[in-house]
């Protein structure tokens, strides 16, 4: 049966690698699709490769010269006869020139189109968008001279950050705890940004001192349906890299957590989003006020715990709207029983500094067990080459409540060996065992307070 | 008028000479499109042991692909060199011929040099040439025109000059 509303993907081409090209070979290959896994030199032998019906050699193993090659990666579709790509997370994901590359092609993209990922791609459109679909965001703006700051902080309120235009990344930024010093400080920063970026322009940004990263799954059919699939909590982050996920958010005011809901859905509708996506929210845990901080136009990394709560196979949903399937659910359908956290392992070395640990892993033994879910593709013998990413696999815990889901997680990671290479696992262990972690609703500076205890500060 | 390898390679050869770093040709609906240095690594010139059987000719890219990266190692001139593999410096469609029902840029037994166009790989539209990178005798051409080749799949198999 062929046509409009069958199902026309037969073959899928996986644009990446690690652990979320297995985990894509497994959803496709228990629909009864056939796989082409490209990859680069360095991951000829990797677990993928040998899932994959065909795995087919890119370019050399640096990312620029192999899995960032929007032209190979169309090029490896046409010529092994598939009809959609899927990109998982980071490398081309979200790169407007590959969903517009597989347009043109007559190559069906796994995910939004390249309209929708340049509009949530751009900061600054994102943020008008959210504010045109009536979704909150950190009050704040650019300020053209002394006397239209001191109006604009007084909307914002104290305490507040000045942040050069030309800046990010943490970098450029000056904290103003009261409203006097406003003036002097601005000058500051304005000729310190001038200097440091070759831009004097500063905008101000309410500062949140206790904030929790919370975020919205949502899925799109493109024509305008939008539901969502409930909130993941990733507050627990070092240098802005998520650690440890999970859902429910515990703690959350139940109206915050339901207007959040909806205010994912109504930004991703304003767009007539196509596909999975997610929809970040910064908590403001003193003034407990949500604002918008980015859209992610892709699977996410933490999506296994939505899975566990939800029983929503995500992929399989991208492929079902990447087919004109639709949503096949509605808001109703969707249940969250349970709670679920993941920690990530990485192959790097907390004694140094979390230097990054590549080589070979000799031996490995995963845990299983009730409501335990490990994504990996690290095997005995996997090489984790240094050219990647060092996120080597995801441990999830399910369970009734919380607690349940975390003595799992606990009990996983006791039965967790890796041998060969460093990584993280008993940090991670350590951070589920924090009194603070263990209560939950920790905010984005758990991990700086733990460093700053162990050294005896 | 059509290019003949000749042409390519006189055209290589200007490239070369001149302070240009990419030429793109159009004429008679052939469209050449060279890449000095190229954005792709330099390809890996391997050495076959003459006893190791040559991978199958089918373009069979679920098999095992060519052997482990090896970085580019010269055969040794003191000693019998053995057969070296010319290599897909990209993923794409190959080609033998400039233009479909032309003479193929080299055939099995013709002599070749490092500069020696001996086929195009497309990408995209894109043409890229692929020089010989080795001075010999083609002995075998392993890739079949017109179809997918992976990056680092053999192409063509030289007999080395002596020296």
């Amino acid at each position: 049966m062929r046509g409009r509303g069958a199902l026309s993907i037969r073959r899928i081409l996986i644009a990446n690698r690690g652990e979320i090209a297995v985990r894509i070979i497994r959803t496709a290959q228990a629909l009864g699709l056939e796989t082409v896994l490209a990859v680069s030199q360095a991951d000829r032998d990797s677990l993928g490769a040998r899932m994959a019906d065909r795995a087919l050699c890119i370019g050399p193993a640096r990312p620029g010269e192999s899995y960032l090659r929007v032209e190979a990666i169309v090029q490896a579709a046409l010529g092994s006869g598939c009809d959609a790509i899927h990109p998982g997370y980071g490398f081309l994901a979200e790169r407007a020139d590959l969903a517009r590359l597989c347009e043109q092609e007559g190559v069906i993209f796994i995910g939004p189109t390249a309209a929708q990922i340049e509009a949530v791609g751009d900061k600054l459109r994102a943020r008008a968008e959210a504010i045109a679909a009536d979704v909150p965001v950190v009050p704040g703006g650019p300020v053209e001279s002394p006397a239209h700051a001191q109006a604009l902080a007084q909307q914002i309120g104290a305490p507040l950050l000045i942040k050069a235009v030309g800046g990010g990344g943490g970098r450029g930024m000056k904290l103003v705890e009261n409203l006097a010093d406003l003036t002097a400080i601005m000058a500051m920063a304005s000729a310190e940004a001038g200097a440091a970026f070759g831009d004097e322009r500063v905008y101000l940004e309410r500062y949140v001192a206790q904030g929790r990263h919370v975020e919205v799954q949502v899925l799109g059919d493109g024509q305008g349906n939008v539901i969502h699939l409930g909130e993941r909590d990733c507050s627990v982050q070092r240098r802005y890299q998520k650690l440890i996920e999970e859902t429910p958010a515990p703690y959350l005011p139940e109206a915050i957590r339901s207007a959040m809901h909806e205010a994912a859905v109504r930004f991703a509708a304003r767009l007539d989003y196509r596909g999975a996506g997610t929809v970040e929210f910064l908590y403001d845990v003193a003034r407990e006020q949500f604002y918008f901080l980015e859209m992610n136009a892709r699977i996410q990394v933490e999506h296994p715990v939505t899975e566990m709560v939800t029983g929503i196979d995500l992929v399989a949903e991208q492929i079902a709207i990447a087919n004109g399937a639709g949503l096949r659910r509605t808001q109703d359908d969707v249940r969250i029983d349970g709670a679920a956290i993941e920690i990530r392992v990485n192959a790097e070395d907390p004694a140094r500094n979390f230097a990054p640990s590549p080589g070979t892993v000799s031996a490995v033994h995963w845990p299983a067990g009730a409501g335990i879910r490990v994504d990996t593709h690290i095997v005995d013998g996997a090489k984790i080459p240094p050219f990647y990413d060092s996120m080597v696999a995801k441990i999830i815990a399910h369970g009734p409540d919380r607690a349940t889901a975390l003595a799992r997680l606990r009990a996983a990671l006791r039965d967790t060996r890796i041998d060969g290479i460093s990584t993280n696992i008993a940090f991670q262990a350590d951070n589920l065992a924090d009194p603070d972690f263990a209560h939950g609703g920790v905010d984005t500076g758990f991990l700086t307070r733990r460093a700053a205890r162990a050294t005896g500060d | 008028m059509s290019l003949t390898a000749r042409d390519v390679e006189e055209i290589m050869k200007l490239l070369e000479a001149s302070t240009f770093d990419r030429l793109s040709l159009e004429l008679d609906g052939v469209k050449l499109e060279l890449e000095r240095g190229g954005s792709t690594a330099p390809r890996a010139r391997r050495e076959v042991a003459p006893a190791a059987p040559a991978p199958a000719a089918t373009p069979a890219p679920t098999a095992a692909p060519a052997p482990a990266a090896a970085p580019a190692s010269k055969p040794p001139s003191n000693r019998e060199a053995g057969l070296v593999e010319i290599t897909a410096p990209l993923l794409g469609i190959y080609y033998r011929a400039p233009k479909p029902g032309e003479a193929p840029f080299v055939e099995v037994g013709q002599r070749v040099d490092s500069e020696t166009v001996i086929g195009i790989v497309e990408v995209m539209k894109l043409m890229n040439a692929v020089p010989a990178g080795v001075s010999g005798e083609v002995v075998e051409v392993l890739a079949t025109n017109g179809e997918l080749v992976e990056y680092g799949e053999v192409l063509m198999l030289v007999r080395p000059d002596a020296g």
